[in-house]
């Protein structure tokens, strides 16, 4: 129905149009993570493949954890505590309904969860194990959201520490609890004899999950991580983002400006621990990774913290950025490159580029360049493998981040934010502080 | 009756224990307001520092044999760079005026270096000294009690060593973030705790295998009270923590520096307009509950006898529950956080005993989550109104 009067006419946008605007992206994303699926990855070998798998997950749950502990300014130090939860959903229901629809745990779904020589595969694009696992997910996101409502609830009458501790005692709960499930059932004869509801409590134990079907493939990796950050950038964007940044500067003030301050905080625990709880169902169903307790316990939370960290609090771009960084990481300690080469091109840039206001950057890069060297060579000398002291790196990086720079790479700005001519198409709220 | 008796005599000793270590946590929340939770971890140091002390200096009770000592080579180096960097600490005035970012570089630098040297120096020397207390008991006739008099020398030393590491980690990782806004310096906490652990687990500091502490108190039933035994250990344990209480009690309330120390936790930046030095109070406090971490840590691997790797969850645990004893009896109030640390010893033994042992430390954490939702200012604390 077009309204009556001419201004109104011309300022409201068409129906259609604004569907196609915003289901394009989501659309764009989904070919993106085809067109890695089906041309990047067969051609990368089977390591690299599992680290971009790797990244991809890691981005889901730094940009999940950048909304609450960034967007909205809370202390969630137990993030891994709902990639738990998720992760065991949608393990179970992937698990017991493949045995209910099939008879056994196998894959059973197409090319979209095929990993190997694109060429060799003969069958649909997306078959019926395709439609269970993304159901698996979804559960697992839905059942760690409702984690998230009883997790963000007592943030009405704690503040700063004691949410951080009750997050932390979530987290460690939840680990708790999934060590206490009963023995996995492994055969058929077994499944069946136990109800159906029932079969959600035999989840491993201590032992953890195993034979899960291997669903997890760079499509799917990728096109959520895709609607991680679609939806993460959107949600800034909207009034529910600005809400949630007037709480992490000012929550009185914001209290007072009539922001329902519970209200949101719970939100932003759901929506941070329903992609965790996506993240968590994508890393069950991966080849090489087995679902037990320990794995998702406190280490795990706090990799993920120093990613939101590092990155910088409130910036979904330098989460990103971090994410990759810190995945690629442990790899480039276990047989460390050396750095000069990169160092000096980027020394040698910065000085062209920026000359006299870049020479206190050039000089602290070739600083950490030369620390970097100096581990290097003793690691290499010494024979030590670095990436076991990599929790020592992280926690010494972590402090001092904080001394130092305790805004991250890209504080609260965007990677697209760098030019000043850039910023003006983008006004979004940010900190006062100067370029 | 005996079972009354004897979850109530384990429940005060062990809640004495948690009370040393909450005492830790309030004194600093009182003067910066904020929770370091890299408190646990200094506990968890304090102990290895003396099963390791202990272990060098041989004290066992009826061991006849005395163990190795530590080289004494390695004395000279450290003292003279200790001292060495003490007078370098305080650089000449005009040093200062000139080049001052160079200066307090220096300054903090010589400190530090200090404080390593004095670390490495009371190690060396905590380990002579047990050995030296212990053989002067032993030939005086002591025999039972020898052991016990090394091990009060190596408690003294282990207190000092912790001192220092508390005035090195307020130094070095809070001092700067003095106003820095408070989820900055939580995570600082955070990156702390774990550093701690993560060195602690190097091979060559304390390494990844659980030891046992040697027994340094002879296991001698004082008296019997209507059928229960009353150990020789719990009431040394009980009494130095008393003892420890009481000074610090009369430290606080009744000296200079510890007026000064109420004073910065009621504002700090009044206080500093009224004349007290306040970075100096700052670290005071921390030295002054890193120490008494170090004495909660040695009573309890005394009490029970496994030591865990420092990464392990028995230490985090420990930890908790001392927090939990803090805000319990009011984070900030330093008769508070006794009290407090009595009730949650209390409240874990008395559940393990007629509710269920598997569920200990389940106890605790219910009542802190309680003590959150219905009086977060705890026991004895004052709610203070946030105003705009």
């Amino acid at each position: 129905m077009k309204p009556a009067d001419p201004l109104a006419r011309e300022l409201r946008p068409s129906i259609a149009l604004t569907f196609v605007k915003s289901g394009a992206p989501i659309l764009m994303g989904a070919g993106l993570a085809l067109l890695v699926h089906m041309v990047l990855a067969p051609r990368m070998q089977p390591l690299h493949a599992k680290i971009l798998q790797d990244i991809g997950i890691n981005i889901i749950l730094a940009v999940s954890l950048n909304i609450v502990n960034g967007f909205t300014g809370q202390f969630s130090i137990g993030h891994a505590g709902f990639m738990a939860v998720g992760g065991y959903t949608a393990a179970g229901v992937s698990y017991y309904a493949s045995y209910a629809l099939w008879g056994s745990p196998a894959a059973n779904g197409g090319v979209l969860s095929f990993m190997g020589e694109w060429s060799s595969f003969e069958g649909p694009l997306f078959a019926g194990g395709d439609g269970l696992f993304l159901l698996a997910c979804l559960a697992g996101g839905t059942v760690a959201a409702i984690a998230g409502v009883v997790v963000g609830l007592p943030s009405l009458r704690l503040r700063g520490d004691y949410l951080a501790i009750v997050t932390l005692g979530f987290g460690e709960i939840v680990r708790v609890l999934i060590q206490q499930s009963r023995e996995q059932l492994l055969t058929k004869q077994a499944v069946e004899e136990v109800g159906c509801w029932e079969r959600f409590l035999h989840l491993g134990g201590a032992l953890g999950f195993t034979r899960l079907p291997f669903y997890t493939t760079h499509f799917w990796v990728w096109f959520f991580a895709f609607i991680t950050l679609l939806v993460s950038f959107r949600l800034r964007q909207s009034s529910y983002g600005r809400a949630f940044l007037s709480i992490r500067e000012n929550e009185i003030a914001a209290e007072a400006m009539g922001v329902p301050v519970t209200r949101y905080k719970v939100m932003a625990f759901v929506f941070a621990a329903f992609f965790a709880g996506i993240a968590g169902g994508l890393f069950a169903h991966q080849l090489g990774t087995t679902l037990n307790p320990g794995e998702l316990g406190f280490q795990k939370s706090f990799d993920i913290l120093i990613m939101v960290v590092l990155g910088g609090l409130g910036s979904i771009s330098g989460a990103v950025v971090a994410a990759v960084a810190l995945t690629i990481l442990p790899e480039v300690l276990r047989d460390p490159p050396h750095a000069w080469p990169l160092a000096l091109a980027i020394i040698i840039g910065i000085l062209i580029f920026k000359r006299r206001a870049g020479i206190r950057g050039a000089v602290l890069l070739a600083a950490l360049t030369g620390a970097f060297e100096l581990m290097r060579a003793v690691a290499v000398w010494q024979e030590i493998d670095l990436s076991k002291y990599r929790m020592i790196l992280y926690a010494l990086s972590l402090i001092l981040i904080m001394i130092l720079r305790p805004q991250g790479l890209f504080g609260v700005r965007e990677i697209w934010d760098w030019r000043p001519q850039w910023r003006k198409r983008h006004p979004l709220p940010t900190r006062g502080d100067p370029a | 009756m005996n079972k009354l008796l004897q979850t109530l005599m384990d429940g005060v000793a062990v809640g004495s224990l948690y009370a040393l270590i909450a005492l830790g946590y309030t004194m600093v929340y009182g003067v910066l307001q904020f929770i370091n939770f890299a408190h646990g971890d200094v506990v968890m140091v304090g102990a290895w520092i003396c099963f390791l002390l202990v272990a060098a200096a041989g004290l066992a009770v009826g061991e006849p044999q005395l163990g190795a000592l530590y080289p004494a080579d390695w004395i000279a180096i450290p003292l003279l760079l200790g001292m060495l960097a003490l007078l370098m600490a305080r650089v000449p005035r005009r040093c200062l005026s000139r080049w001052p970012q160079t200066c307090h570089a220096v300054e903090l630098a010589a400190t530090v270096i200090a404080a390593v040297c004095g670390i490495r120096f009371l190690l060396l020397g905590g380990g002579w000294a047990g050995y030296g207390l212990h053989g002067a008991a032993a030939s005086q006739g002591w025999t039972r009690l020898a052991p016990a008099l090394g091990g009060a020398a190596i408690l003294v030393t282990a207190m000092c060593i912790c001192a220092v590491l508390g005035y090195l980690f307020e130094r070095l990782a809070y001092r700067p973030l003095r106003d820095a806004p408070r989820l900055n310096v939580l995570i600082t906490a955070i990156g702390l705790s774990l550093l701690i652990q993560n060195v602690g687990q190097l091979k060559f500091v304390f390494g990844t295998e659980p030891q046992a502490m040697a027994v340094l108190l002879p296991d001698v039933v004082l008296v019997e009270v209507a059928g229960v035994s009353v150990r020789l250990l719990d009431v040394g344990i009980l009494t130095t923590t008393i003892l420890l209480m009481a000074s610090l009690d009369y430290l606080v309330f009744r000296t200079k520096i510890g007026t000064a120390m109420r004073a910065a936790s009621f504002d700090r930046h009044t206080a500093a307009l009224m004349g007290i030095p306040v970075d100096r109070v700052v670290t005071f406090t921390f030295v002054m509950g890193s120490a008494l971490a170090a004495a909660g840590g040695f009573l309890f691997v005394s009490k029970y006898r496994s030591l865990q790797q420092p990464a392990d969850m028995a230490w985090v645990l420990m930890g908790l529950k001392a927090f939990v004893a803090a805000v319990v009896g009011g984070i900030g109030n330093i008769r508070g956080a006794m009290v407090g640390g009595l009730l949650i010893g209390l409240l874990e033994f008395f559940g393990a005993a007629y509710l269920s042992p598997q569920l200990r430390d389940v106890y605790v954490f219910t009542l802190l989550i309680a003590m959150l939702l219905l009086r977060p200012s705890g026991l004895f604390g004052r709610h203070a109104l946030e105003k705009v």
